[in-house]
């Protein structure tokens, strides 16, 4: 008689890819980072990565809850934080993937140094930043991504401050590879990832993600779907476009698509070929695989 | 817990005219430090410029980063890559790091911080000296933990304090600090660097059972838990929320009490295994002057003038500054008159003794805002007066 067993349980593909002891998860109904994250674990699945060397961290906020749901090695870091603790894990054990997952308050609010430097650096690093205009966690506040007139508990009469537009952000200051999407494009999102997995360097992918709770009640746009179908209705794909191109107004236009792609060694790489030049044979090359 | 010896790759074996900062550099590299973030400012700068100059010919990273918040995250990650990381810097970066150093005590990360203290508050005396950080290094971040931190008292020590300071934190899991100073930071002397097979390291308890049992704060024995590296097959989970052993968030009193009171025993139940200290003539001491760091050596003069004079003064020099060596303390005030404690700011480690004497002996401060050491005869009128 055979030992094997015949029936198994109905099981979900994401099931490996998640800590299924820790769902469900927190985020509301409507919220779009569920859907960033099947994306980013369908990448995964796509690139055929060693999950054992693809490590996430994020900061805090409610997509830096994301770290406390993915079955890798995962940190969940401190508010805005999360590019360097990347950084050095990145450089003390090379092998790894790794890909920072985390808002758009916490990475380029109060994480907006490390945003650019790492940038400017070409850390090796994927960024995926999902941008729900305000933020969450704390109830619904004012961001630096905010659009001018938005309402929000702490811009009560409308937001006057002009928004960082983070594609353009991340391009001035040197990223290899930058897109932005919204949670409509599932099946580009994931492409999105899968071909970032694939690159070197700071690569950027923003994700424009309703928050129906707070964003979407305050302004009154309604639920989910009808913040999926404003998507519909206002994204444009401009591969290529000139990131200076692709401000993001109040209910306006949304310019999505692949804007940069460029070659450019990351950090390790510049240090190891300019301390070898220098240097000659008294240099130790490190993290290169041998 | 793996007791290994140093790799002769970082170190610089001899005699050398070294100062406190560059000397720092090179415990660190002989302790098998080969990360390093941080970002300049005086006077703790040399240090970062010694790593930056020789790492490259060791096999590791220098990494300057955007600012000390960015030195210390970076340790974090660095340390759970499977580095043993190391930053420096001085009161203004020591208040940029506050906040992560919370997070490296909350996630038991192996970590070492030299403080080259200087006059604060604020920018206060960037060349000049003080001592004035001695209690933010133990309370600076928000909530209760508890860290580890050493005070050298010359170019030597900073060279054995930093080897000791690694050890230290791979054996508990937890951040270490070298809480020197500016003098100590800036003086030469001479610093004799031993063969690395007379260097014992130890490195952290890695674990090495099953892949789905591994419990990233299960606390073992020694209080301590095992470690694992990113990269190694365990998917495993860290916080700097309030988590159990699994290192999942529980956001509940009786999970913090578990958590916070777990991070405070660790280092409170191994403290004297921890602590260190340097006496003399403390037996029939009627006063001891308690002191660390470059003040020790000033006071030093001060207990000869008033052993000259025909007093009984002991010494008491603090080389573990936290946890603090209360129990040998406490002993002493049960012995002596006064202690006497001269220290670079207008009171600090005084406070300490002064809870553990708990009224057995008078605890007198020679305070001093920094900005240069004491007067000896300012000690000395101290003693003189604790005798009475």
């Amino acid at each position: 008689m055979s030992t094997v067993a015949t029936s198994r349980e109905p099981r979900n593909p994401m099931e490996d890819f998640l800590r299924m002891d820790r769902i469900p998860h927190i985020w509301c109904s409507g919220c779009g980072i569920g859907v960033v994250v099947t994306s980013f674990a369908d990448a995964l699945r796509k690139s055929e990565k060693n999950l054992d060397k693809v490590a996430v961290v994020s900061g805090i906020g409610c997509t830096g809850r994301v770290a406390g749901y993915v079955k890798l090695d995962s940190f969940h870091s401190t508010h805005g934080r999360a590019i360097p603790f990347a950084t050095g894990l990145k450089l003390a054990n090379p092998e790894l993937d790794v890909v920072v997952f985390s808002g758009d308050g916490d990475l380029t609010g109060i994480g907006g140094n490390h945003f650019i430097h790492a940038a400017r650096r070409n850390m090796d690093l994927l960024v995926i930043c999902v941008n729900n205009f305000n933020y969450a966690m704390t109830g619904g506040q004012v961001a630096p991504t905010t659009p001018i007139d938005a309402n929000l508990s702490t811009a009560p009469f409308g937001n006057f401050e002009y928004p960082f537009s983070l594609p353009y952000l991340a391009d001035t200051c040197g990223a290899t590879y930058v897109a932005r999407w919204t949670c409509l494009h599932i099946r580009r999102v994931t492409n999105s990832i899968q071909e970032a997995l694939g690159k070197k360097g700071f690569r950027f992918i923003e994700v424009i993600a309703p928050c129906v709770t707070l964003y979407a009640r305050r302004n009154r746009l309604g639920d989910g779907l009808n913040i999926l179908k404003y998507y519909y209705e206002n994204s444009e794909i401009r591969h290529g476009a000139d990131t200076r191109t692709v401000d993001i107004t109040y209910q306006g236009k949304i310019t999505c698509g692949k804007f940069i792609d460029r070659e450019k060694p990351p950090f390790l790489d510049c240090m190891n070929t300019h301390l070898r030049k220098s240097l000659g044979d008294k240099y130790v090359p490190y993290g290169e695989k041998r | 817990m793996k007791k290994v010896k140093a790799d002769p790759k970082g170190v610089l074996v001899g005699a050398h005219y070294l100062d406190g900062d560059y000397a720092i550099a090179e415990g660190a590299l002989a302790a098998g430090c080969r990360f390093f973030a941080g970002y300049p400012i005086t006077p703790s700068t040399e240090t970062a410029e010694r790593f930056a100059e020789r790492i490259p010919m060791v096999g590791g990273v220098f990494i300057q980063m955007e600012d000390e918040i960015a030195s210390v995250t970076a340790l974090i990650g660095a340390s759970w890559g499977g580095q043993k990381p190391m930053t420096v810097t001085s009161g203004p970066g020591f208040s940029l790091m506050m906040e992560n150093i919370g997070l490296a005590a909350m996630m038991e990360t192996p970590l070492v911080i030299a403080n080259v203290q200087r006059g604060g508050p604020s920018t206060g005396l960037p060349t000049l000296t003080g001592q004035g950080d001695m209690m933010q290094v133990r309370w600076g971040s928000h909530g209760d933990y508890k860290i580890i931190a050493l005070s050298p008292d010359s170019p030597q020590e900073c060279f054995d304090l930093t080897i000791h300071a690694f050890n230290l934190s791979e054996m508990y899991r937890v951040p270490v600090f070298i809480m020197t100073d500016e003098c100590v930071g800036h003086m030469h002397e001479k610093v004799v660097i031993p063969p690395a097979d007379r260097i014992d390291l130890v490195e952290r308890k890695w674990y090495e059972g099953p892949k789905d049992k591994y419990l990233p704060y299960k606390p073992d024995k020694d209080l301590v838990p095992f470690m694992v590296k990113a990269g190694d097959g365990y998917r495993f989970h860290t916080t700097g929320l309030t988590h159990d052993e699994r290192g999942y968030p529980v956001i509940n009193a009786d999970c913090q009490d578990w958590n916070v009171r777990h991070l405070q025993d660790k280092i409170t139940k191994n403290a004297s295994k921890i602590v260190k200290f340097e006496e003399d003539q403390t037996d029939k001491a009627d006063v001891v002057v308690v002191s660390y760091g470059i003040t020790s050596r000033v006071a030093y003069r001060a207990v000869q003038s008033a052993r000259k004079a025909g007093l009984k003064v002991g010494i008491f020099r603090l080389i573990t500054v936290w946890p603090f060596p209360e129990k040998r303390l406490a002993e002493l005030a049960q012995t002596v008159k006064a202690f006497v404690v001269p220290e670079l700011n207008l009171g600090q480690i005084v406070l300490e003794v002064e809870r553990v004497s708990a009224g057995r002996a008078a605890a007198i401060p020679v305070s001093h805002a920094g900005g240069w050491v004491h007067d000896p005869e300012n000690i000395l009128k101290a003693i003189k007066e604790a005798v009475k």
